[in-house]
């Protein structure tokens, strides 16, 4: 990452392929600064009739297989999934790690790659964030979802009450459920930060009730020197606060299993282990939404280059290498560790009924990044790294589901050893919730700036070489 | 100050199950079931694994086919002292009893996260998959104990050491002004098992019969390498009558 934030200056006089690289990133055709701010506007208000299509049906398809069936859910009881003594946590959860583990990289590719001054990160920061908040709306449905009795929900927060009765703070539950709630208020805020500007721009060029809701959401943005001193000092703030924040969440929820006494669940590494794995089904994801945002939205091809999703590609090898590395030491451990019940465990994973899981789990997660994400012309290919992605984010959905229901089935005690096999209400309330994130992604990106106009612009002007008469005059990027 | 600090009179309440005697006869189950107001699930429910148990006999198969010989173990809630299923559970649903020194389920304030259920190493925990209450036929619901809570869905819910009893026998005792008699509090598996293979008394009396088998060279207890230190004691068997 840090390699491609070279002062531009080294490589002025020869042109070379890193050179290219980072001109395609930072997009220096630049265009008037009006013309991009009506690309942007362009892009939200062009609907298609595929696009309401897509929107209606989406529509339809959250009110059945998500809120129809969690209706049904509730009103007959758990028991239509398919969980059963002793997979006692199925689907449910696994699509709730799921989730939590997407929404990690829109902080992942924002955060960490402002703070080291990526540059490629420009264009797509928004599209990333959304996708956290999105995706964090997708999977904090799910604890709710897989309650017994999901009326009293609120009992696991912290609230006065009458009878002075507190949550089990010894629980990782509760952890659980204060580290959500923590990271879903502060990525909103980590969102709503940067977009600030891009929504004052959007108000100016706006009528009626869209300028109605742009006026209201950019709290009188008027872009002086001050306004963005501030904006500046509290994105950086953010950017720095919110990685600890990112860090926590995806260890406390692999705590929820560590702390937890089933075998082949209270192993010490689980928290980096479920981190890289977010981090690599959350990159993964990011691509996927780049690719499909730069196929059906208007004028992203502009914004969105093959150079991105190829630096992106890279990001992903990267972790699915740290994830294989990760695994590896997991399992050797475990294995090492000589219990019982974790080796009959392993075997289990590798040669029970479920194996073929485990098996495209190792495929999707390593082999298939490892033997195409080394190529430049694949990573540059956008329909490659689609499948290549949406393999990686089925594989990570295997690897939870490895890790909670054929864990829990091959216990301490044979004669309750049992398998697990979800029944259509758990599988359509996780397709459910699948279209909630895609409906939810559709209307944003009708009606938030998919692009940070401002932060393009000031990529493009940091790195641009200003001529003033004859004198080359030092860019920004240099001076940092 | 001293007369402040209320001697310790609790009775710490435990089970010894002999394994030489138990036949696997199921008398225990029965008798639970019937105690405590434990649904039928119905048969396809119950194949499917969600039948609803507090204990169940856990049956093993030993050799080769055909030459096989069937192994029992009952097995119910362990009582924990250090209970894993505790820790687990957001609201404090899952609790120790400071009074019977027991593990105690409280179904009202259980929101079924079923969390204790997947950290109890002895799969002693039940869950409330539907209501099963409502299936019960108009007179055949008569066979409710009044004692124990009928359990609604939703909610986790396992052995208490038959509380009611251990209650019902404190009070009788302290309206006669004497202290439980070993033997006085009898649990319903106890009470049923025809073998007498279920002994049940105070474990910090040691002159209790509870104590003295507790103290048999057979004894152990489950999954002791957990350190989950179980307040059932079994008693090793010979493998004569596949205990």
């Amino acid at each position: 990452m840090a390699a491609e934030v070279k002062p531009i200056a080294n490589t002025l006089h020869t042109p070379s392929e890193e050179h290219e690289e980072l001109r395609e990133q930072l997009m220096f055709d630049p265009r008037p600064r009006e013309e991009l701010n009506r690309m942007v506007l362009d892009s939200m208000t062009h609907t298609t009739p595929r696009y309401w299509t897509a929107v209606g049906v989406l529509t339809v398809l959250v009110l059945t297989l998500l809120l129809g069936m969690w209706g049904y859910l509730i009103f007959t009881g758990i028991g239509i999934s398919g969980e059963r003594r002793p997979n006692y946590w199925g689907i449910f959860i696994v699509t709730f790690v799921f989730w939590i583990g997407i929404s990690h990289a829109g902080t992942f590719v924002s955060a960490i790659l402002r703070v080291f001054k990526a540059e490629f990160r420009r264009p797509f920061t928004r599209a990333a964030e959304l996708m956290t908040t999105f995706g964090l709306a997708a999977g904090a449905l799910w604890p709710l979802i897989h309650l017994g009795r999901v009326w009293v929900f609120y009992w696991m927060i912290p609230y006065p009450n009458a009878r002075w009765l507190w949550p089990n703070f010894r629980s990782p539950l509760v952890w659980d459920l204060l580290a959500i709630t923590t990271y879903l208020l502060s990525s909103t805020i980590y969102l709503f930060l940067p977009l600030l500007p891009d929504l004052a721009m959007a108000r100016d060029r706006t009528t009626g009730w869209r300028h109605a809701i742009y006026r209201a959401l950019a709290l009188g943005w008027r872009g002086t020197e001050a306004e963005w001193a501030r904006l500046r000092k509290a994105i950086s703030i953010f950017a720095f606060a919110i990685i600890p924040v990112m860090f926590s969440v995806h260890t406390i929820v692999s705590w929820d299993f560590a702390m937890g006494m089933v075998g082949g669940w209270n192993s010490t590494i689980f928290g980096p282990y479920f981190i890289i794995g977010a981090i690599l089904s959350g990159v993964s994801a990011v691509i996927t939404i780049l690719v499909v945002l730069r196929a059906t939205l208007k004028n992203m091809t502009y914004f969105i280059r093959p150079e991105h999703i190829d630096a992106l590609g890279k990001l992903v090898l990267v972790f699915s290498m740290a994830w294989a590395y990760f695994f590896f030491n997991d399992y050797l451990v475990q294995w090492y560790g000589g219990h019982d019940v974790v080796r009959a465990l392993l075997s289990f994973h590798a040669s029970g009924p479920d194996a073929w899981i485990w098996y495209c789990m190792l495929l999707f997660n390593i082999v298939i990044p490892w033997l195409t994400l080394w190529n430049k012309k694949l990573r540059r290919t956008p329909w490659v790294m689609l499948v290549v992605t949406l393999l990686i984010n089925v594989g990570m959905y295997f690897e939870r589901y490895t890790i909670i229901p054929l864990t829990l089935g091959h216990q301490r005690m044979p004669f309750d050893w049992g398998e697990y096999s979800p029944r259509f209400p758990e599988i359509s309330l996780a397709l459910g919730s699948l279209c909630l994130f895609m409906l939810l992604y559709l209307l944003a990106s009708r009606l938030i700036p998919m692009v940070p106009v401002w932060e393009v612009r000031e990529g493009q002007e940091a790195h641009l070489v200003r001529k003033v008469g004859k004198t080359v005059v030092p860019t920004v990027s240099e001076l940092d | 100050m001293a007369e402040q600090i209320k001697e310790q009179v609790n009775e710490r309440w435990g089970m010894v199950i002999d394994m030489n005697l138990c036949t696997g006869c199921n008398a225990c189950v029965t008798a639970c079931a019937m105690e405590n107001n434990i649904p039928w699930v119905g048969e396809d429910d119950a194949g499917y694994g969600r039948g609803i148990y507090w204990m169940r006999i856990q049956r093993y198969w030993e050799g080769e086919y055909p030459e096989t010989t069937p192994s029992y173990q009952p097995v119910m809630c362990q009582q924990c002292g250090h209970a894993p299923c505790e820790p687990v559970c957001p609201v404090f649903a899952t609790v120790h009893s400071e009074e019977e020194q027991i593990n105690l389920q409280v179904y009202n304030r259980c929101i079924g996260t079923r969390y204790c259920a997947n950290n109890c190493p002895y799969f002693a925990r039940s869950f409330n998959w539907f209501d099963y209450s409502y299936q019960i036929p108009e007179p055949l619901n008569y066979y409710l104990n009044p004692n124990v809570t009928v359990r609604r869905r939703g909610v986790m819910e396992k052995c208490t050491f038959c509380v009611q009893r251990i209650h019902a026998g404190q009070e009788q005792a302290k309206a006669q002004g004497r202290a439980v008699r070993d033997g006085e509090v009898v649990p319903a598996c106890a009470q049923a098992c025809p073998a007498d293979a279920i002994i049940f008394g105070d474990l910090s009396d040691p002159n209790s019969r509870v104590s003295q088998a507790a103290r048999s060279q057979r004894s152990y207890t489950l999954l002791e390498a957990l350190g989950t230190e179980p307040k059932v004691i079994y008693l090793k068997g010979e493998g004569t009558y596949g205990g």
